[in-house]
């Protein structure tokens, strides 16, 4: 067992892991971030996207070992005070259905708009193309996020 | 699933230490940058290292920089690097548009140029550019660095030049002294996540000079030369095109599989070669459609 530490939704967090340990087992299982999903295991459908550095990741072809210094932002870091704004968003256009695939489409959104506050249609597609969602065929995920910066400028 | 394979984790800070490292666990370490396809290999047990070195905490390796006409691509340099690089989008066009095709952000986040070579595969999109743009691999081993062509890298699916002990420093890609223009199609079976049916680069230099790569259509991604000799030196014309679809099926040898069938991939490898080579030519002069636009 190695003992590693990292900044974890803004607080220092230490976990004893051995070098095969992944990453969404640490967090889940020994950290308690149960937002994070574990679905195809290969990084292709998305559901376990955590910000590593404030990129998306996929936390289920990470070892554990691998975050050791790093930083790590969950759903859970996210909305810590309140809802975001995306995730109001979410709210309001019905973007769930079961759930499952939410919180990594939340973290990749969320790591979209820091990059592009203003993306277009065909950029929020491409930002969400690594998060598969089997229920709502996207459309209103799609909306949400567009809607995102409208809702800002009218709250000012 | 967890990792059910269990190896010793090991995270140098300097060249010389990779080097050592490999030298004392000969054949039986893995180097590990963005893991995106090593770490998925060892959870399916296609392999079992008993070493992975971690090279993440290399910083030269980090290196991403464009001097006398020469980009310079550290083996830690994801392809979000490559696309987010306004150097690699204006004077490597072809290149910044294939990375774009290559997975999805999440993916790209970590993934590198470097590891995709050493994966190999036959349908890696980097795979053209590198060949068309003619760049140098740049390999470390014990006994210094050599510089392997491109050209000469891939050897069959998952095979390459690079020794068990040498690991890669750094691609250097070339800036093509003529006025130039590029493309590249990628076939998917849908926008977004997916692996190449067929990969197609085409690179376009000012006085009719032609340069076009496949991939996903061979055992390794190659240049097309019966095309390129039909072509070069003569000025696009619309029966010149339909005498280079007629080489295709000389060029490669695509296989039937679960993505696509070998027929089909012959089919729409001769589409995307007239609409690959028309891009190119009018991008040489800034017109055609604008680079990352679809072309199929």
């Amino acid at each position: 067992m190695k003992k590693i530490s990292f900044i974890l939704n803004g607080e220092k967090r230490n976990a004893y892991v051995e070098p095969n340990d992944l990453l969404v087992d640490v967090l889940r299982e020994k950290l308690g971030m149960y937002s994070i999903k574990y679905a195809c295991g290969r990084g292709d459908c998305g559901a376990c996207t955590v910000l590593l550095n404030g990129k998306g990741v996929r936390s289920c072809i990470i070892l554990a070992i691998e975050a050791d210094g790093q930083e790590i932002l969950t759903v859970e870091g996210l909305s810590k005070d309140k809802l975001t704004s995306l995730q109001e968003s979410f709210i309001d256009h019905s973007s769930f259905q079961c759930g499952f695939c939410a919180p990594g489409i939340i973290m990749s959104a969320t790591e979209l708009l820091n990059k592009n506050p203003n993306p277009t249609e065909e950029e929020v597609k491409e930002g969400l193309s690594g998060n598969l969602c089997r229920c709502t065929g996207y459309t209103p995920i799609i909306e949400a996020v567009l809607d995102v910066e409208k809702r800002d400028v009218d709250k000012k | 699933m967890a990792i059910v394979h269990e190896f010793e984790y090991f995270k140098p800070e300097k060249i010389e230490d990779v080097i050592k490292l490999l030298g004392e666990h000969k054949g039986k370490a893995r180097l590990l940058a963005g893991g995106t396809d090593l770490v998925v290999r060892i959870k399916d047990e296609l392999e079992s290292p008993a070493v992975v070195i971690d090279i993440k905490g290399i910083e030269e390796l980090k290196k991403l920089e464009f001097k006398e006409g020469k980009l310079h691509i550290g083996a830690l340099v994801t392809f979000t690097d490559l696309i987010d690089s306004d150097i690699v989008k204006k004077q490597f066009p072809l290149f910044w548009e294939s990375s774009k095709t290559i997975a999805s952000p999440g993916i790209r986040n970590r993934a590198t140029l470097a590891g995709n070579i050493c994966s190999g595969v036959p349908s890696l999109d980097s795979g053209s550019a590198l060949l068309v743009y003619e760049a140098d691999i740049i390999v470390r081993g014990s006994e210094g660095e050599r510089v392997i062509p491109a050209l000469n890298w891939f050897l069959g699916p998952r095979r390459t030049a690079l020794k068990e002990e040498e690991f890669v420093r750094e691609i250097i890609f070339s800036l093509p002294v003529k006025k130039h223009g590029g493309s590249y199609v990628k076939l998917g079976r849908y926008k977004g996540e997916d692996l190449a049916q067929v990969g197609l680069g085409v690179l376009a230099l000012e006085g009719n000079e032609y340069r076009l790569a496949f991939c996903a259509v061979g055992p390794v991604p190659s240049r097309a030369k019966k095309i390129e000799a039909l072509l070069n030196g003569k000025p696009l014309t619309d029966s010149l095109i339909e005498e280079a679809k007629k080489l295709v099926s000389e060029e490669i040898s695509p296989i039937t599989d679960v993505r696509a069938t070998k027929e089909y991939r012959v089919h729409i490898a001769k589409i995307m070669l007239e609409r690959g080579i028309r891009a190119a030519v009018e991008r040489v002069d800034g017109k055609g459609p604008a680079y990352g636009e679809r072309l199929i």
